[in-house]
């Protein structure tokens, strides 16, 4: 008699927000239906010492259509994503033409319809991102979408600002912000200091980021919203977010994989794979973000993820674009760098930004019979060595390469289907 | 050694070999035959994407005194605006058998990528604000001619260092000979970090006058006063520029050098250029057979060598 | 001519052990003088005669011969010295870096040049040395003086005055120096 059930995930310890605990996880129909020992199904995913966990959510990424097929499609982004153990993707808004109008939401809701993992999108916060003019955000949002960012850049304009908190806030909308302040960072192309001077190269002084952080704070307080920063790159970023939600205000962060794990030094060989916005910072600052995510300052950890073709991030490291493929390697950089509980860094990739995503109902909550099935099989200990290709993504600008980590992302379960088993994508 | 992409990797042996080759070279170009057979046969092109017609001319000469035969690619902006790919036009070039670059280019790096995508070999013949090794190595040589060596040399270097890529080069390459460095020149115009260099600071050329062996200045740009680093040339000649009185304040033996081209009355008065303890001339001539030596060094000195011996 | 082929052949580098005295020091001392001797006697004179030495090995060699002819005929014959490391045939091959500048002081337009080396081996030093007299001038003819020809020849090359002839072989090496001349072999 065939069993009743589509999908068994065995012998793995579930780690969630609740705690741990050794069970084996039935899924049905896209939902947990059961949770014991020693359960059976018509589907069996080997989960042996690994780890069961809530699929993750990145606040961040850049899935590049319409506009830019060539480098990353939706469908390539959410099978880098499905391998990097994500379940729910916020796709950035600074495609060609930008998403800032409801005709453009339902365009990507379309294309997202195929996707390995859901894709939360993300509007702009200014028409054409041009910093003048506030979008529709309440048409936007009756589509779903719950996040504002003008992603690439910052919004430099403090009075449309401030408009635009009171605005999203009357809504119960959130509003990102890259936190950039342009007159002090245009025709720049790495961090201030050490570095660049020796290098010859523009660079770009911390306060670029941190006056357009502390600014948004202030704001935050005058209008009483929430505000996100996204990628916090700066030991003085940090710093004042920590203390700004230790008074109270409704501030959440999130910091990429790149600045926990590398330093402005890469750029020594002006090699353009290392260049990105907000720029890879110095020793100290990378410490900084590492405390950060280690004391709660930091909320989240999102990946930026940033596709370039080749021959673009081939020129000079001063023309070439910013930005670096980050979905398949967060975790085990995680793992790897941050020294963290493994709880802990589930939390900053899993339900923390599930959370500040709106979609906790769906993503990163705890694994219990009647959740939607969205779920990840981690190794904490698989060590393995990032390679050249880039994996899923159609772009390869990957600034890892030859590193060796620990931590692997075995399965990937989406709304009850497993789409990556052993590392691999089923479609 | 494959390439000469900046001054640092070649330490004090290197750079000291290289001036001990010039001095052949310099005696290769003393005779009426200025010519030696050592590249016969050896293709040299050179990459010029910022106009630069001195410095593309000296490598050119260079390579064609030591007999190799010289390719010329020197970019239009028309060109550059059809669009073909620094990348593209390398390995065309490539294609087409050479066994060395010499790249100039507005962009810093541009030669070390250039480096990655050739097994000939590349000479940096300046990227933007970053280095231009030969220049260094010109510069020293000349110093050495007239003052035997350079080390507790007191050298100040004035001008817009933060834009200069002679002047990082220079840094590097006297400090590894043991000079005393000060450079000279408003915060404004410094590099954000020169606090972690082994150099000292001053903000107006009167503080070092009296103290220096050589006055070394660097060229004062038209556009720094519209993007708001000095509020007007007349004031940075002010402060920083080498008057006629201030040259006579620093005395026949100091020397008074420059990288070319001059900016008369800006950065350096008329008679301090045409005196004569300026060596500028001597350093265009010098340029000559630095980049004999440096060509010599990378194409004809047996890199193809896996075990060389140490005195080499 | 020793040092030259030092660094020239495998192993690069490694050092020079002696194992035959072939001359001692009065030996040399009288070869070079009667090369003096012989120099005077075939140009008839020493007019219009010049030495110039082969950097490294030839230099002091043709140093002696200079200090030779002039107790001899009581002139001072124009010295020079020559490195012709940018004439060799083996540039990009093996490493090449020279040694002392060159310094030619005169004019050797329709002189009698003398090259002076210590060691004659395959002649290709020779060759690039007549390569590089051609961009100096035009000479009314060049003659050779070696302390030692060790023979393997390899161009059509030879020695118009020698110190001696000693068979070698291809694995050994000649040493010519201030105390006679070694005959020996590179170890590692």
């Amino acid at each position: 008699m065939p069993d009743p059930f589509d999908l068994v995930i065995s012998g793995g310890l579930i780690v969630d927000e609740s705690g741990e605990r050794l069970a084996d996880v039935v899924i049905r129909d896209g939902h947990i239906v059961a949770l014991g020992a020693g359960l059976s199904a018509d589907r069996r995913l080997e989960a042996a010492g690994c780890v069961v966990s809530p699929g993750f959510v990145d606040l961040h990424s850049h899935l590049r259509q319409p506009g830019m097929e060539e480098a990353e499609t939706i469908e390539s982004g959410s099978r880098a994503a499905a391998l990097g153990g994500y379940t729910a993707v916020v796709a950035m808004p600074n495609t060609t033409p930008a998403i800032d109008d409801a005709g453009m939401v339902r365009e990507v809701q379309a294309l997202a319809r195929t996707a390995l993992c859901d894709i939360e999108v993300a509007g702009a916060i200014t028409v054409g991102r041009a910093g003048e003019q506030l979008v529709p955000m309440a048409e936007m949002a009756s589509l779903g979408v719950k996040i504002f960012t003008d992603d690439g850049t910052g919004v430099q304009d403090a009075l449309l600002m401030r408009r635009a908190l009171e605005y999203a806030g009357g809504l119960g909308l959130t509003l990102a912000q890259h936190c950039e302040v342009s007159a002090l960072s245009a025709g720049t192309c790495m961090h201030e200091g050490e570095w660049s001077s020796r290098l010859g190269l523009a660079g770009q002084p911390s306060e670029a980021e941190e006056l357009m952080v502390m600014r948004d704070i202030a704001l935050s307080r005058l209008t009483g919203t929430r505000v996100h920063f996204q990628h916090l790159s700066t030991a003085g970023s940090v710093a004042m977010v920590a203390a700004a939600k230790a008074g109270g205000l409704p501030i959440t962060a999130e910091a990429a994989p790149h600045h926990f794990t590398l330093t402005d030094e890469c750029c020594s060989g002006y090699d353009a794979v290392y260049k990105v916005h907000p720029p890879l910072r110095s020793a100290s600052d990378r410490q900084a973000i590492r405390m950060g995510l280690a004391s709660d300052a930091i909320d989240a950890i999102a990946t930026d993820h940033a596709p370039h073709l080749a021959h673009l991030k081939d020129l000079p490291f001063d023309q070439a674009p910013p930005g670096m493929l980050g979905l398949e390697y967060a975790f085990a950089l995680a793992v790897t760098e941050l020294g963290l509980d493994l709880s802990e860094v589930l939390a900053k990739l899993s339900w923390r930004p599930a959370r500040i995503a709106g979609i906790a109902a769906v993503h990163g909550g705890p694994i219990e019979v009647g959740r939607p099935a969205n779920l990840c099989v981690v190794d904490r200990n698989q060590t393995w060595e990032i390679d050249a290709s880039g994996g899923a993504s159609r772009s390869s600008n990957v600034p890892y390469v030859g590193r060796r980590v620990t931590g692997r992302v075995r399965h990937t379960v989406f709304r009850g289907e497993a789409v990556v088993i052993d590392s691999h994508p089923m479609r | 050694m494959k390439d000469l992409l900046d001054i640092a990797p070649l330490g004090r042996a290197g750079i000291e070999t290289l001036l001990d080759l010039t001095d052949h070279f310099v005696e290769v170009n003393a005779r009426t035959i200025r010519k030696v057979p050592a590249l016969r046969g050896r293709t040299i092109v050179s990459l010029f994407y910022e106009d630069s017609t001195r410095t593309r001319l000296s490598f050119e000469t260079a390579a064609k005194r030591l007999g190799a035969d010289v390719m010329t690619f020197s970019v239009s902006s028309s060109s550059v605006a059809k669009g073909e790919s620094l990348r593209d036009t390398v390995k065309t070039i490539d294609a087409f058998g050479v066994d060395a670059f010499v790249v100039r280019h507005s962009s810093a790096g541009a030669p070390h990528m250039v480096a990655r995508w050739t097994d000939a070999s590349v000479v940096n013949g300046g990227d933007g604000w970053h280095a231009h090794p030969t220049q260094a190595l010109l510069d020293a040589y000349t110093i050495r001619s007239r003052r035997g060596r350079l080390d507790g040399c007191r050298i100040a270097i004035v001008g817009d260092v933060l834009h200069s890529r002679v002047a990082r080069s220079n840094v590097e390459a006297f400090g590894l000979l043991g000079a005393e460095i000060t450079l000279v020149a408003p915060p404004t115009l410094l590099p954000p970090a020169v606090s972690t260099w082994p150099v000292r600071v001053a903000h107006h050329i009167d503080h070092v006058l009296d103290d220096i062996d050589v006055c070394y200045l660097l060229r004062m740009q038209l556009e720094r006063q519209a993007q708001g680093l000095v509020p007007s040339l007349r004031e940075y000649t002010s402060c920083f520029g080498l008057t006629a009185d201030r040259h006579r304040r620093l005395g026949p033996e100091a020397l008074v050098m420059h990288p070319g081209p001059l900016n008369r009355g800006v950065e350096i008065s008329q008679e301090a250029a045409d005196a004569p303890n300026s060596v500028i001339t001597q350093q265009v001539a010098h340029g000559v057979s630095v980049r004999m030596a440096v060509l010599f060094r990378l194409l004809g000195s047996g890199q193809q060598i896996e075990a060389v011996s140490e005195d080499l | 001519m020793a040092e030259r082929e030092r660094r020239g052949n495998p192993p690069y580098g490694g050092s020079f052990v002696a194992r035959t005295r072939v001359m001692n020091r009065e030996d040399l001392i009288r070869a070079i003088r009667r090369m003096a001797h012989e120099i005077i006697e075939r140009n008839q004179g020493l007019a219009d005669v010049v030495l110039i030495g082969l950097q490294t090995g030839g230099v002091a060699i043709a140093g002696q011969v200079a200090d030779d002819l002039a107790d001899i005929e009581g002139s001072e014959v124009p010295l020079g010295k020559l490195d012709v490391a940018f004439y060799r045939d083996d540039i990009g091959i093996r490493p090449v870096l020279p040694e002392e500048v060159t310094d030619i002081p005169f004019d050797i337009d329709n002189r009698t040049v003398v090259l002076v080396d210590d060691v004659l081996y395959t002649g290709r030093t020779i060759r690039a040395a007549l390569d590089a007299l051609g961009d100096y001038g035009r000479p009314r003819s060049v003659q050779l003086a070696v302390v030692v020809d060790r023979g393997h020849r390899e161009l059509p090359i030879r020695p118009d005055y020698v110190g001696k002839n000693l068979p070698t072989r291809r694995d050994e090496l000649v040493d010519v120096h201030a105390d006679g001349v070694d005959l020996g072999e590179i170890v590692k």
